[in-house]
């Protein structure tokens, strides 16, 4: 039976490059795939292309396409990338500039647009947010962007036509690793029991390094050897959509069924309905077993008809968040940090700052899992107070961070390392839009030799 | 014992949503922890951390349960006051429940 291998360049966009470039030069992969768009990358790249036309991609990807490109050319290895963000046109340009300047063509590019559907929301104000209720209009001028998460398709289109790198903006990150499979092994698209199989491999393999021992250790329970040198995964799949969860021989990290089954659930709700634009894909049936050392067999995912509509990220602009920090250690440290805690919450009232919220932690003491949950724990030798507020106007949040520095001189002894930032808020929403009203595009650019 | 001791755990973040998986180091502990770490319980030991439903999905062929939490994330990765802005940690919390040791 056919089987193909893809591997996973990254799983953020600050991941790490070289587990890449060991996949490119050792992995025996045909296909090498980098997502790389968070929630809210997409928004932030659109208000910088905003600021300059030729901006709004991934801005590691010239790094990335000249560690990689020259192994991807001599292998035969095709690269599929979300990096394009907000501007895929500019980051096709940037990779052939890439290519030119080392010496690697020809090149064919394949461009993906059609997630941006900001003028279709702007038309279509009546559709709901998910998280509110309200109708789209309740966000008015706020509205900075909206993506829509394409699936498998448009990708497939652009391997048929010969694609070497695939660039695309939003697309869900599954669909990046389905593609590949529904081009190789001609699945078709309706075949939802396939679209499910080939979207368990994706959303294992999305994040990269956490299905191969990154984000896993836990010293004397969960041990990973060498995670300085984690290696990326590859997966082995065959064309009924049965996969095998590796790794290069001699990387760090480990793969287990341990390792497969927390990846599985990650981001996951209703596991037996985990909704792409591809298919409604269920894991509830799935099976992990390991076959060898950093071999694990993955088989009976499934699935369901898609979804009729698209999920939309909407972009838009929540204020600012002004926050300060000041370390106390020693005797008292606990005691001290506490007084300037209540120190800066009545300064922030007597100065009348319009707080919208606000949030007073202990960093060593409380601040990830609140007063109860670290009610019984010991004093600590070192505590940080950690003020974060909320304000519609900038200079409302450099207020926060300056009472908290003013510590220093008005405050408890023993304060030190103060730090203040203020900082823009886009945050994110979701809503759903009719399949119908979207339009996936492939634009094809050649580097000739 | 503390449920450390059986199993495993990991968060994820969807907008304002947490999910935090519990799967058995061993299959045969399943039946344990789908006992044991219950909605109820899971509700009561992360208190104020949760502000909207708990709903728990099980995976027996795994040894996994997954528990999805909303409105838990103080409006999602993209606006929160916190810290721990994707609700990471929670997964440690989790782990720091009590169990009954005999089976």
């Amino acid at each position: 039976m056919k089987r193909v291998r893809l591997g996973t360049g990254a799983g953020y966009s600050g991941d790490r490059i070289e587990p890449a470039v060991e996949l490119a030069e050792a992995g025996d992969i045909r296909y090498l795939v980098f997502e790389c768009l968070a929630e809210r990358t997409i928004a932030l790249a659109q208000q910088a292309k905003r600021r300059d036309p030729a901006a709004g991609f991934d801005p590691l990807l010239a790094d990335r396409m000249a560690a990689v490109l020259p192994a991807c050319r001599r292998n035969g290895i095709t690269i599929i990338t979300n990096m394009g963000a907000a501007n895929p046109h500019a980051a096709g340009a940037a990779v052939a500039a890439v290519a030119r300047s080392l010496g690697l063509g020809p090149l064919r590019i394949a461009i993906v647009t059609g997630d941006d559907v900001a003028e279709i929301i702007r038309a279509r104000q009546d559709l709901i947010i998910e998280e509110t209720g309200a109708p789209v209009a309740s966000l008015g001028d706020s509205l900075v962007s909206a993506n829509a998460y394409l699936g498998a398709e448009p990708i497939v289109r652009a391997l048929k036509g010969g694609a070497d790198v695939v660039i695309t903006g939003r697309v869900a990150d599954p669909s990046l690793f389905l593609a590949p499979l529904v081009h190789e092994f001609g699945w078709a698209a309706d075949d939802w029991a396939l679209m499910g199989k080939g979207t368990l491999v994706g959303h294992l393999m999305e994040c990269a390094g956490q299905v191969s021992g990154g984000y896993f250790a836990d010293p004397g329970y969960k041990d990973v050897p060498n995670l300085a040198r984690l290696g990326f995964p590859i997966a082995e799949v065959a064309a009924d959509g049965a996969a095998l969860i590796t790794k290069v021989a001699g990387s760090g990290g480990l793969i287990t069924g341990a390792t497969c089954r927390e990846q599985l659930l990650y981001e996951v709700h209703d596991p037996a309905r985990y909704l792409t634009p591809d298919v409604a894909a269920d894991f509830s049936g799935v099976t992990i077993t390991e076959a060898g050392p950093d071999q694990v067999r993955v088989d009976g995912g499934g699935g369901g008809a898609r979804p009729g509509s698209l999920k939309v990220s909407l972009g838009y602009g929540d204020g600012y968040i002004g926050e300060g920090q000041i370390s106390y250690a020693g005797p008292g440290a606990l005691a001290r940090a506490r007084l300037a805690r209540d120190i800066v919450a009545e300064r922030l009232r007597i100065i009348g700052l319009p707080l919208r919220e606000a949030r007073f932690d202990l960093i060593g003491v409380d601040a990830i899992h609140g007063p109860e949950l670290s009610a019984a724990a010991a004093e600590p030798y070192e505590v940080r107070l950690r003020v974060a507020g909320r304000t519609h106007a900038r200079k409302d949040a450099e207020r926060i961070g300056n009472e908290v520095e003013g510590l220093y001189t008005n405050g408890p002894a023993g304060g030190g390392g103060a730090t203040k930032t203020a900082k823009e808020v886009i945050a994110v929403q979701s809503t759903l839009i009719p399949r119908d009203l979207v339009s996936p595009q492939v634009h094809m650019m050649e580097v000739r030799p | 014992m503390k449920l450390r001791d059986l199993a495993h755990s990991r968060t994820g973040d969807k907008g304002n949503t947490s999910n935090i998986s519990v799967i058995a180091y061993r299959l045969e502990d399943y039946a344990r922890l789908e006992a044991a770490v219950t909605v109820e319980r899971v509700r009561r030991h992360l208190g104020a951390l949760v502000q909207g439903e708990v709903v728990r999905y099980a995976l027996p062929g795994l040894g996994a349960l997954n528990f999805v939490l909303t409105r838990t994330l103080g409006g999602g990765v993209t606006r929160s006051l916190a810290l721990d802005a994707h609700g990471k940690c929670l997964s440690s919390a989790i782990l720091d429940l009590e169990i009954e040791a005999s089976a």
